[in-house]
């Protein structure tokens, strides 16, 4: 889960990491009001989670409030790669004698924290890399064991830098965090370290551990997705709205994933993502149902390959589910793995269906009538 | 990494529903499962299987090769502990949503103690007519049959779709390992690759990828090098990106993990790669002729 600029720096500022005074602002008038406590020139940053938001125009500076009100009016309300701008931060304006760089992720390729720091910072790490790929200094961290305080010296070549490194690695580890990172680190005017952004993504599977943190982020946020895409997450399950009009029930994270290729190699155009796999196996009732609560689909590929996930159980769930709804658009079968003969048996015998032998079959087959109710 | 039928294997959390109806599976694969594990519940049985409170008492009571995790997730690490310091050396870890900080401390402490976790959020290994362990169908005979394909997938339900494409083509698979679909795991597509190159049984390899992370890209740069051919299918290619396709490794940021990449390696270093999932058949009969 990403963290809000705002509640990001909050998290920094309880591991004593300096940020720049300031806070949010939902309207205009309020805005102002913050740039008036501040006093002199304000940064105004739209509050919303995407990338490279000062070169699309998400950041803008006032030196009065009444200035404030005008910039954050401007901003608010207006759509920023996709995302309606709700809030904005205001912040006293940093007078930065250098940028810095320094992030702290989880690294797939070494299975542990890696820490990346540069004496540059201020544009996208990637960009940085592809300019001055030795600008960029990286270390992996042993997790059981934490960053070493002589590690972090040598990496950050300064005590100050070498400090907030230990301080983000403590944030990093206590919180559970997939990324932690802060771009620029500003040195000011007087030689202080200032986080002026940050980047913090929380890992979903260790909510159990920070239930609090969690609820926090959600309700300052808001609700995220598409209605549908609530609904499905109040059920317990992972649907994500595509646009087409073929409806996708399939089982496992790579099966489903594959169904959806497939669904664009043979011509058309899924309707959503949404996988059963794993201990949702159970719940394929509630996932029709949401599959046909879209008005766009127009047929309907069930794809099952169980291996943890049983046939059987989940085509019991898909004949009580469309027994119950009696839908009109036609839906077409792929069943193989644990339980197949059963669950095959039942769509047989209860739908009048006959699954494809081919999983590719039943994609054409259900592309095809999708497409025929559109011509 | 290659599960053998004379290998003795524990099964920690056998007492559980899931992990009580996979034994019986396993069981009937041939896998040799010589003890379970659950807190509190030594002297029990499940399916003929004595059970002792822990790992750590059942290897005092047998010699145990491989252990099989049916752990829920955040009792996970404990037990995977638990595992290493009864001196287990191959662990596979089925739990998925497991923390990625869990799963970076326990995989440290099983390379420091040159022990090897398959997983975590895998499906598991199985080499057929010999032993099976996890939650893939391996009693499937439509699905899983001796032969000499080596098998390494990142997803259980599109590696049983795999599995399944080579018995229909005629052929049989002499492994199956499921690296796992989480953003950190124990052991990579490039290493079950390495195994499958040493293991004097397997033909060629396939490996069923998907988006996100860099592994296939890794996986890719081991393959220019082996002897045997490979084939390849990644799973994702049209997913949206930003958006997390269901398994928390696959997910698309920027250009790194996309298929487009991944594909690009793959068949710079000479892998054939798929289009479709029933190209496997003709593929393998192209290779093996």
């Amino acid at each position: 889960m990403n963290v809000p600029e705002h509640y990001a720096k909050e998290i920094l500022r309880e591991g004593g990491i300096a940020t720049p005074r300031g806070r949010v602002a939902r309207t205009a008038d309020d805005a102002s009001a913050v740039a008036r406590e501040l006093g002199g020139r304000v940064a105004i940053k739209a509050q919303v989670p995407a990338g490279k938001r000062g070169k699309s125009g998400g950041i803008a500076f006032a030196a009065s409030p009444h200035e404030a009100r005008e910039k954050a009016a401007a901003l608010l309300g207006t759509s920023i790669a996709g995302y309606v701008v709700e809030a904005v931060l205001v912040e006293e304006a940093v007078e930065i004698a250098r940028e810095l760089y320094a992030a702290i992720l989880n690294d797939g390729a070494s299975r542990s924290p890696l820490v990346l720091f540069a004496d540059e910072g201020g544009i996208e790490i990637e960009e940085l890399h592809a300019r001055a790929p030795d600008s960029v200094r990286t270390a992996t961290v042993d997790i059981r064991r934490g960053l070493d305080p002589e590690r972090a010296a040598r990496l950050a070549r300064h005590p100050g830098v070498a400090d907030v490194l230990l301080r983000m690695y403590e944030r990093f580890a206590t919180l559970d965090c997939e990324l932690l990172e802060i771009n620029p680190l500003a040195i000011d005017r007087k030689g202080d370290l200032v986080a002026l952004d940050c980047k913090l993504a929380l890992d979903d599977s260790a909510r159990p551990r920070h239930e609090t943190l969690f609820a926090e982020v959600e309700r300052l946020v808001g609700p995220q997705g598409t209605e549908l895409e609530r609904r499905a997450r109040a059920a317990g399950l992972y649907y994500i709205e595509l646009g087409g009009n073929v409806g996708v029930l399939a089982n496992g994270a790579g099966l489903t994933m594959t169904t959806i290729d497939a669904i664009a190699h043979a011509g058309g155009a899924p309707a959503n993502f949404l996988e059963i796999g794993g201990e949702a196996y159970t719940k394929a009732t509630a996932a029709l149902e949401l599959v046909l609560a879209n008005p766009r689909v127009e047929s309907v590929l069930v794809n099952f390959c169980g291996a943890f996930a049983r046939t059987d159980v989940m085509a019991e769930g898909v004949v009580a589910g469309y027994e119950a709804l009696r839908p009109r658009v036609p839906f077409f079968f792929s069943i193989h793995g644990t339980g197949e003969e059963r669950a095959n048996a039942i769509v047989r015998a209860r739908l009048g269906a006959r699954p494809h032998a081919v999983m590719e079959d039943a994609v054409r087959a259900a592309v095809a009538a999708a497409a025929a109710i559109r011509a | 990494m290659i599960v053998r039928r004379d290998d003795p294997v524990l099964v920690q959390g056998i007492t559980g529903k899931q992990a009580s109806f996979w034994t019986e599976k396993m069981l009937a694969c041939g896998t040799r499962i010589v003890a379970g594990s659950s807190p509190g519940r030594a002297g029990a049985q499940v399916h003929g299987v004595p059970v002792f409170d822990s790992a750590a008492d059942a290897a005092k009571a047998h010699r145990i090769a491989w252990s099989v995790l049916f752990t829920p997730a955040l009792a996970t690490k404990a037990a995977v502990y638990d595992a290493l310091e009864a001196g287990i050396r191959n662990l596979v870890v089925l739990a998925e949503h497991l923390p990625v900080h869990d799963v970076m401390a326990f995989v440290a402490e099983a390379n420091e103690r040159g022990a090897r976790i398959v997983g975590p959020n895998t499906a598991g290994v199985v080499t057929p007519g010999e032993a099976a362990l996890g939650i893939m169908p391996g009693f499937a005979e439509n699905i899983f049959a001796p032969g000499r394909v080596g098998v390494v997938s990142r997803s259980g339900s599109l590696g049983t779709l795999m599995c399944l494409e080579i018995v229909r083509a005629g052929y049989g698979q002499s492994a199956f390992v499921g690296v796992g679909g989480d953003p950190v795991v124990g052991t990579s597509t490039a290493e079950a690759l390495a195994a499958f190159e040493r293991d004097p049984g397997t033909d060629a390899v396939a490996v069923v990828g998907e988006v996100g992370g860099t592994m296939e890209e890794d996986a890719a740069d081991y393959a220019a090098g082996m002897t045997k051919p490979v084939v390849a299918f990644i799973a994702g290619r049209t997913a949206p990106p930003g958006r997390r396709m269901g398994h928390a490794g696959a997910i698309v940021s920027g250009s790194r993990g996309s298929g487009e990449s991944k594909v690009r390696c793959l068949r710079d270093a000479g892998v054939r790669v798929l289009d479709s999932p029933s190209d496997l058949g003709p593929v393998l009969q192209s290779l093996l002729r």
